[in-house]
């Protein structure tokens, strides 16, 4: 694979804790993460020089200070540190953050953390009366959870593109059976077409199974500069070639989550690239590849419609042809191009500033061919994306 | 004794009587904004104009729909007896934008279809609240 920018760092370590409802504290999630990824790169807590922590606004005080948080948990150690918050997109942030840092040649190495309790059922807003922030808007005035929007999305998509039922089940069975290798993925099991049917509706069209649950997780990552991973005979390391978090483009067309409802688009025409593909578009260039040169991607499946959304929006295949290439079997293991080999948030829920540095610790498995029953067979170059609320989004090229 | 009249659960988003939408357009670019933009006009490639108050049009054509079967979490208000409700994203032509509201009372999902008509109505949301509401045509 060329390396085309120069600009590449090395992966020295991805560690995770498993995904679940587990009932304790996020910083634990993540200190087990953290020394997982250490161990993995085979460093001391002492060697990092950066620590760059994915908040979790649902934790209290000590989730504003995510990077202080699991630093302190790991041992004062005088590195620099910070935090970000992007809601979903808070790891990728955290990782382009860390990544920064190294390419300006500040540190040579950084830890990268990010965990999550999550709450039982639907997310829900900040507490408290909160008439100027949006998210609380959107549900005091219409009640619109995030199933809402992601049904939204799913019907448009049945009535443009004639997408059934059927292909979101099938997305979710997909999953499923990818997910079933995953030591780390909370849900294990096949899932069958039928009991995907046999589950409750949430928000017609999508019912439960078609919906990402909420979960508790830690990931972690360890970067480096590619000339540190040599100095510690890391030879041949996984490397980031692009770490893509743009903004959306105005007038942002698309009906985005707390929105309640899209920029104008009576002064300016709609911009040509909407906002999940500008953010892969981005990251393509950025690495100096194509879709064409990925081997698998991990994609933000929200919810299982969702996932059809994305074939297009990183460029898999053209707008409307997804559901075709679902069928074809060439987003499944053994295909062309496999799509969330890890069993994606089907399979794990999501733990949201942990999420996007989960997709990472994927990719780094499979380019290292450590992947297991899951392997994509000879995997050089992986894309992982995602989206959150407020604007955030991200995407993430590594490669061998 | 009699209960209050219900009031908008928001203020300056909407008009009761006739039901529509209150916006904002930009007196330089024509942007228009839902909810109402006080601050500065958002094209970047705008140099600002003043943000003068216009209402929205009434009607629009369903571009997505759904229902909500679960109970949303607070400051959703809700009783003991909640109601599945139907949520459409309706996109106004004239100021192209796409603006989301709970449907009517009474209307559920078999009754919708992306590209249908729908206007503009103002609905109880919850005991003492009004809100805006799309209704099929």
């Amino acid at each position: 694979m060329n390396h085309g920018n120069g600009r590449d760092v090395a992966v020295l370590g991805v560690g995770m804790h498993p995904w679940g409802k587990w009932g304790r504290s996020f910083v634990e999630y993540g200190l087990a993460a953290a020394r997982d990824a250490l161990d993995d790169a085979g460093l001391a807590w002492t060697d990092v020089q950066y620590v760059a922590g994915a908040d979790t606004i649902r934790n209290g005080y000590p989730g504003f200070v995510a990077g202080a948080t699991f630093a302190q948990a790991l041992g004062w150690s005088g590195a620099r540190v910070s935090s970000c918050y992007a809601a979903c997109a808070s790891g990728a942030q955290a990782m382009s953050v860390a990544r920064a840092q190294i390419l300006a040649g500040l540190v040579d190495v950084a830890l990268i953390v990010g965990a999550d309790a999550a709450p039982k059922g639907f997310f829900a807003p900040v507490g408290g009366d909160r008439p100027d922030d949006p998210d609380w808007l959107r549900f005091r005035l219409l009640g619109a959870t995030n199933p809402v929007y992601f049904a939204l999305y799913a019907r448009r998509r049945m009535a443009l593109y004639g997408a059934t039922r059927d292909d979101f089940a099938a997305v979710k069975v997909k999953n499923a059976r990818h997910g079933r290798h995953n030591p780390y993925a909370r849900y294990r099991a096949e899932v069958t077409a039928a009991d995907v049917a046999a589950s409750p509706v949430v928000a017609d069209p999508l019912r439960l199974l078609d919906i990402c649950a909420t979960s508790d997780g830690g990931a972690a990552v360890v970067l480096s500069s590619v000339e540190y991973a040599r100095r510690r005979g890391h030879d041949a390391p996984v490397r980031i070639g692009a770490i893509a978090t743009v903004t959306p483009t105005f007038p942002n067309t698309a009906l985005e989550l707390p929105d309640f409802a899209t920029d104008s688009s009576l002064a300016v025409d709609p911009p040509e690239r909407p906002f999940r593909s500008a953010n892969a578009a981005a990251a393509y260039e950025e690495a100096g590849l194509g879709p064409e040169d990925l081997s698998l991607a991990e994609v933000y499946d929200l919810s299982t419609a969702l996932e059809l959304d994305w074939y297009e929006d990183i460029g898999l295949c053209k707008p409307g042809e997804a559901e075709e290439l679902l069928r074809d079997g060439a987003t499944a293991l053994g295909g062309r191009i496999p799509v969330n080999p890890s069993g994606g948030l089907a399979s794990f829920g999501e733990a949201i500033p942990a999420q996007a540095i989960a997709q990472v610790c994927e990719l780094t498995w499979q380019l290292r061919g450590r992947a297991g029953a899951r392997q994509v067979e000879g995997a050089r170059a992986g894309i992982a994306v995602n989206q959150g609320l407020f604007g955030h989004g991200s995407a993430i090229i590594a490669r061998t | 004794m009699a209960q209050p009249a219900p009031e908008p659960v928001v203020d300056g988003w909407f008009t009761v009587d006739p039901p529509r939408l209150t916006g904002t357009r930009c007196t330089a670019c024509g942007t228009v904004y839902f909810p109402p933009q006080t601050l500065t006009c958002r094209n970047p490639a705008c140099d600002g104009g003043d943000l003068v108050i216009t209402p929205l049009s009434s009607r629009g054509r369903i571009w997505s729909y759904t229902d909500a079967r679960y109970r949303p979490p607070p400051p959703y208000v809700s009783g003991e007896d909640f109601e599945p409700y139907a949520v459409a994203a309706v996109e106004l032509p004239a100021e192209r934008i796409i603006v989301l509201g709970q449907v009517a009372r009474g209307v559920s999902i078999e009754d919708l279809a992306v590209g249908m008509e729908a206007e503009l109505v103002v609905e109880e949301l919850d005991p003492g609240h009004l809100v805006w509401k799309w209704r099929p045509l």
